[in-house]
């Protein structure tokens, strides 16, 4: 359409001129989320900090989990979180409270993060001191699948209140994620979840997934995730090297 | 739900080509979703009256090229269709399998006067 007139809708005669021309383009509707996430990457990388983007539905237990792990690890480890919710700063309250350095980010009608938001969540971190940054994604096992935050990987947290077909449901975020944890294991005996069959499906969507049991309640199987973290720490500070 | 952020980026960029060629407006948008991109066409068509509002793009016709997924397989090198639930090759059974098409998600044509 003309922008002077209005033309397209109706012929009609008019003094100025029109060139309606083709422009053949390649352009990755991905691309701008890419290049900030690259570059947060670089960022990252320079300054050896290790990084997780934390995905599941919600009320899997992701901010449990995380109050966990820093509250445990704290003498290890040195936490910086980014926290993202639609609304409330309820879950970088109670992260707070573990003396964690912690930015809300609130997407408002956003069902997901994306990477400039990261670029600006991070800035009042001191990530040189930084062994881990983590980031709480919004609750949400479609949306942010496609989005590289410039985390080294994604983490999806899966509870054995949901049902077991989780992955084969979502297989785009089972795919995208390198390690799943499977939470609040301690509820197994009183549920009709088989964790066996679960695992199969995981493996179904995404044979290289790593897979990692455990209860934030009891503690159980937190060991083994722990080491877990300060192995890819260790492997990415060596990597720097 | 993430189609209105991907709508938002689709018109940034349709709108910086449009400027950079000195045009007045923008008549049509081709893309291409490939249907393992994680993107709903339907979602996109959805949200693009709302994106190109005020824009150069207002008023502009989208047309969504719909790529489908092909696969092959490393183990014995056929090609497969591919969706979200291809997790093995149909015709060895390995679970080797290289997606090639059906990420797209891009603009590739811009109608402009």
């Amino acid at each position: 359409m003309c922008i002077e007139c209005g033309c397209g809708i109706t012929p009609h005669d008019h003094d100025h001129s029109h060139s309606t021309r083709t422009i053949q383009l390649e352009e990755d509707i991905l691309a701008k989320n890419n290049r900030y996430a690259a570059a947060n990457r670089e960022h990252f990388q320079q300054n050896g900090a290790f990084v997780l983007n934390l995905v599941s539905s919600p009320g899997s237990g992701k901010t449990t989990l995380l109050e966990r792990t820093l509250r445990d690890l704290t003498e290890r480890l040195q936490f910086a979180v980014l926290e993202g919710d639609q609304q409330t700063s309820n879950d970088a309250d109670r992260i707070a409270a573990t003396g964690v350095p912690v930015r809300q980010i609130n997407t408002g009608a956003g069902c997901h993060l994306d990477a400039h938001m990261i670029g600006h969540g991070i800035e009042t971190f001191d990530l040189p001191a930084t062994d881990i940054l983590m980031i709480e994604n919004v609750g949400n096992l479609v949306c942010p699948a496609p989005f590289d935050l410039g985390e080294d990987h994604k983490v999806v947290v899966l509870s054995v209140t949901e049902g077991e077909d989780k992955p084969l449901k979502y297989p785009q975020m089972f795919q995208a994620a390198s390690l799943m944890l499977v939470n609040k294991i301690d509820l197994l005996p009183y549920l009709q979840f088989d964790l066996e069959q679960c695992k199969g499906f995981a493996r179904q969507v995404n044979p290289g997934i790593e897979i990692l049991e455990l209860s934030c309640q009891t503690g159980e199987g937190m060991a083994a995730w722990y080491d877990w973290l300060q192995r890819s720490v260790e492997n990415k500070r060596d990597a720097a090297i | 739900m993430h189609e209105l952020s991907l709508t938002q980026s689709l018109v940034e960029i349709a709108v910086d080509h449009a400027r950079r060629e000195k045009a007045q407006a923008i008549l049509s948008i081709t893309m291409e979703i490939g249907s393992l991109s994680g993107a709903i066409p339907e979602a996109v068509e959805f949200a693009f009256d709302v994106c190109t509002r005020g824009t150069l793009a207002e008023g502009a016709r989208l047309e969504i090229r719909r790529i489908p997924g092909r696969g092959r397989c490393l183990e014995c090198g056929e090609e497969t269709g591919m969706d979200f639930t291809t997790f093995t090759c149909p015709h060895c059974g390995s679970f080797a399998l290289e997606t090639f098409q059906g990420k797209e998600m891009r603009l590739v044509e811009l109608e402009v006067d």
